[in-house]
Order: C-alpha cells, then sequence, then structure tokens
C-alpha cells in the first residue's frame, strides 16, 4: 500500500452520505461519507462511460452513477450490475486533526 | 430442457437475455437481432458515435454470449410467429420452438413520407451504421436541415454544429421539444442551439422534401427553400408490431401488455420500445416509452417474470438528453401538473417541479452544465414513486436538501 497521503477536505465539508470529488495531479477521485461517519475514496469516473460518480447520489453504502444509474459498493468498489460490470478502484483513507486524507 | 427465445437484440432483448443468465436459469436462450452488430448501447449513435467516431458500444462482447450459452443470432429477422404451435420462422429458413418467447423488437425511425430510404442525402438515425454515414457527411462547412425538433433531431443539431456544420432546425409545433418537456426547459435548449449558431425555426413544415442529385432540397410552407448537404428526418419512432400483429397479439400503439409484460397470447412477453403498459403510479393510464432504461428495466423484469416471478411494472419514467455540454434530465410525467414550481441551482442549472392539484409531485424536469441536474432529478423520482406530496417551499429552497424530503 502507497504511503502517499494527500489531504482532501476537512471532515465537516462532507455532509453525512454525500459524496464530493476531489482533484488532485491530473486524477480525479470521489470521496464518501457513509450514514454512519466512516470516511471512503473511489476512483472519480464510472467504469461505464468515465462520468463523475460526485453528480451521483449516495444511498447507504451505494454510489449511483448519475447518468446511467451504474450502482458501486463506494466500500469495496464493486460494480452492482448492468450497465457497470467493472468494478471502481478503492483507496485508503484516513482522518486527522479534523481533516480527510486519501492515500493514492 | 426449456428453451426461451429473445427476437430483438437492442438493449432490451440483450439485458433480457443476460438477466435471465443472472437468475440462473440453466436452459436454452436464442437472442434473435436483424442487425449484424452484437448487441450495443444507442443512446451515443446520436452523439460521440458521431461526434468523436466512437465504436459501438457492446453490452458485451460477441465471444461472451457463446460462453454464457446464450445463441445470438444476427443479421436474422423472424418473418412469422405462430402462438398456437409456438413456433418462429426465420428469414433463414429455419423454424424455432420455444417455450417462452419475449418480444423485444424496438421501434424504428419514423420516415418522411415519399423519400427514398437509400437516399443519401436525406438521411435518418437508427443504427450504428446510419451514424457512421452521417459521421461521414457532417463536415465543416456543409449546410444541414434537421426536420423535426425533437431529442434526435436536436442533439444531431448540436453535434453537426459541434463538427462545424451549418445546421438548420424545423419543427413543426410552436416551439421545440413539445412532447414532455416544459415551455422552459425547452427554451433553454432552444436558446442554447441559438447561441451556438443554429437557425431553429418553430411552427413551419416541410412542403416537400426531395433528392436532388446528391444534395437535399426542403421546401417549407413559409415559401422559403433550404438547399442543403443533408437533410436528417428525425420525426420520432413507430414501434415495431408487425410480427407481433400478423400473429394475432392485442395491438395498442405497441404490443399491449399487462403490468408484467404479458401479452395477450401464453407464454408470450414483450418489453421496450415496442410495448405499452400499464402504469399504475398514474393510474393506469397505458403508455409506451422510448429510453434507454426503460428498456434495460423492462428486460430485466420480462426475465425475471418468464422464469415464473410475479414482479410488475413500478418504475418512474425517466430520461435525458446531451446537448454541447448541458444535459437535460425528465423523470415522471407531467400531464395533468397544474403547478409548477422552480428550484435554481445556480449555474443556469435549474429543476421544474410538476405537481397535481393535491400537491402530489407527478414529475421533475431539470437542466444544466454536465450532471448538475441529476442528483436531485433521482431524488425527485424517488419522491414521485413513494407518492410524496413535497413541501412547495422545500421545493423552491436549493438550501433545503431534497435528500432530507425522502424520509419525512
Amino acid at each position: 500500500m502507497s504511503d502517499n497521503w494527500v489531504e482532501v477536505c476537512a471532515e465537516d465539508d462532507i455532509d453525512e452520505e454525500d459524496v464530493i470529488r476531489f482533484d488532485h495531479a491530473g486524477r480525479t477521485f470521489a470521496v464518501y461519507r457513509s450514514p454512519d461517519a466512516a470516511f471512503f475514496a473511489t476512483d472519480g469516473l464510472c467504469t461505464h462511460e468515465k462520468i463523475h460518480l460526485a453528480d451521483g447520489l449516495v444511498m447507504d453504502d451505494i454510489i449511483e452513477c448519475p447518468k446511467h444509474n451504474g450502482r458501486f459498493s463506494y466500500k469495496t468498489g464493486e460494480a452492482m450490475g448492468a450497465p457497470v460490470c467493472v468494478n471502481l478502484k478503492t483507496y485508503p483513507v484516513k482522518v486527522e486533526d479534523g481533516s480527510v486524507f486519501i492515500s493514492i | 430442457m426449456s428453451h426461451f427465445v429473445i427476437v430483438g437484440a437492442g438493449e432490451c432483448g440483450a439485458r433480457a437475455a443476460w438477466a435471465l443468465r443472472e437468475k440462473g436459469f440453466d436452459g436454452a436462450i436464442t437472442l434473435i437481432g436483424e442487425e449484424t452488430l452484437p448487441p450495443y448501447e444507442r443512446p451515443p449513435l446520436s452523439k460521440a458515435a458521431i461526434g468523436e467516431a466512437l465504436e459501438p458500444k457492446f453490452v458485451a462482447e460477441r465471444n461472451r454470449y457463446a460462453e454464457e450459452h446464450i445463441d445470438l443470432m444476427t443479421g436474422v429477422s423472424v418473418d412469422a410467429l405462430d402462438v398456437a404451435t409456438k413456433q418462429l420462422s426465420l428469414s433463414d429458413g429455419s423454424v424455432l420452438a420455444y417455450d417462452k418467447l419475449l418480444l423485444a423488437t424496438g421501434a424504428r425511425a419514423r420516415a418522411f413520407p415519399g423519400v427514398p430510404r437509400d437516399s443519401r442525402s436525406i438521411r435518418m438515425l437508427r443504427t450504428h451504421a446510419d451514424a457512421t454515414a452521417l459521421r461521414a457527411a457532417m463536415l465543416p462547412g456543409k449546410h444541414i436541415a434537421i426536420i423535426g425538433g425533437g431529442f434526435i433531431g436536436l442533439e444531431l443539431a448540436a453535434t453537426a454544429r459541434m463538427l462545424g456544420a451549418h445546421v438548420t432546425v424545423v419543427e413543426g409545433l410552436e416551439r421545440v421539444l413539445k412532447r414532455g418537456v416544459p415551455l422552459d426547459i425547452a427554451d433553454a435548449v432552444t436558446a442554447r442551439h441559438r447561441l451556438e449558431g443554429v437557425d431553429v425555426r418553430c411552427g413551419v413544415t416541410i412542403a416537400s422534401l426531395t433528392d436532388d442529385a446528391g444534395k437535399a432540397t426542403v421546401r417549407l410552407t413559409d415559401g422559403d427553400v433550404l438547399a442543403v448537404d443533408l437533410a436528417l428526418v428525425g420525426i420520432g419512432a413507430m414501434p415495431n408490431t408487425e410480427l407481433a400483429e400478423r400473429a394475432g397479439l392485442r395491438i395498442e400503439n405497441g404490443i399491449a401488455v399487462d403490468e408484467r409484460l404479458r401479452t395477450s397470447a401464453p407464454d408470450v412477453y414483450a418489453a421496450g420500445d415496442c410495448c405499452s403498459f400499464p402504469l399504475h403510479l398514474y393510474g393506469g393510464r397505458r403508455v409506451r416509452l422510448e429510453s434507454w432504461r426503460n428498456a434495460q428495466e423492462q428486460g430485466s423484469l420480462a426475465a425475471t417474470n418468464m422464469l415464473g416471478g410475479d414482479q410488475t411494472i413500478s418504475a418512474v419514467p425517466w430520461f435525458w438528453s446531451d446537448q454541447y455540454d448541458m444535459s437535460l434530465q425528465i423523470a415522471g410525467l407531467s400531464d395533468g401538473a397544474v403547478h409548477h414550481l422552480r428550484r435554481d441551482l445556480g449555474n443556469n442549472a435549474f429543476i421544474l417541479f410538476h405537481l397535481d392539484a393535491d400537491g402530489r409531485l407527478l414529475a421533475a424536469s431539470g437542466i444544466g452544465p454536465g450532471n448538475a441536474v441529476a442528483r436531485d432529478i433521482r431524488l425527485a423520482e424517488m419522491l414521485i414513486a413513494s407518492g410524496a406530496h413535497p413541501d412547495p417551499d422545500a421545493l423552491v429552497s436549493p438550501g433545503v436538501k431534497l435528500k432530507s424530503l425522502l424520509a419525512a
């Protein structure tokens, strides 16, 4: 596992059961806060048609793509069925001193 | 061994085939398509397939069908269906017996009367091959007339404009997107096209449309004449019901099915663009939808019920259109709405909520750059599905998260 930790935002910048987009070094990520206030991160683009997932809807531990409703578990990256069949890459997340970091 | 046959290898038929396997069906599956390509997604055809020469986006690669023992027959059409003997006669001369049958025959582009199907200067769009031909014609500086200001016409107008062609859109009604799109959103779409340099003409109809030695001549009823390199006809789609009709199935603006997608013949189902169905959510009124998600969802629902399930149609109609960098999305059916409430999201993005006299949310339509309206439309769809009567003040206040209304 890489230990290249990058600061994303303050903890409170992401609502519970929500997601934000995070761009860094030419890459784009989606960073989530689950209903039980844990943080997760995945690649930012849907594996179906390169749509930013951060415009999508978080429901429990699922992120739904805003375009074609492809669904993934943002905790595991697992694709949940048509039209998405390729899993999302996930990244480790930590919270320190009120800030969210992802390891990329 | 049980044999399930699916006629029509578009989004709906293909999704049905895959859903049958995913749900554990271990009998034989035959999927029959008229086109030579394996099933592919049609939404890019009016957009990236032309604008970016995108290759077909297959639902699955051809070899995957063989791996899952789905017999994919392409370039074959079905000539006859006999529901008494449960047999199909195919264009290659073979006869197939089925235990259960799904008709997913889709729709075809409505032709302009009198125009030869093989005209090179007057074209329509339905297949990837059509899109490839259009790409070759949409060159910078070419003059293109688009007949019809519906979704296909306007998406093609945007694509042609982005490729540098001169574009005129001719719509017979008083505004574009008259079917299913509220005025404010149609106005926003029209304004954007005009800003991009498209000549949008509404309330004028076509007196004649002729292929003149490689060019097209469009004569309008207001006396104007457009001499163009290419005329594109986008005047709607017709459900492919002929096979069902000849077999004696009930037809009603499409192959009539019940809310379990069963046709009037035993063991014969229909789904997707080709069928009309009662929509419980809107008082059981019979609708036919031409949309990607409907095709996909009904393909899956048909598979469930063909396997003995008892699932009824509950989905809220939903579709989208992409033009330039804008996307519009609509959830629900707004007919019968009397209140139209607007939520401004900033950056030229807004959503209209359509409520009936009792305050029940019937539909929501939105437009904005990228996917700016997507999340709220999705939440609105969930509110519509639950029969919600949301607080009007909350709907128009961008500061109030729509998600908070779901729990209410």
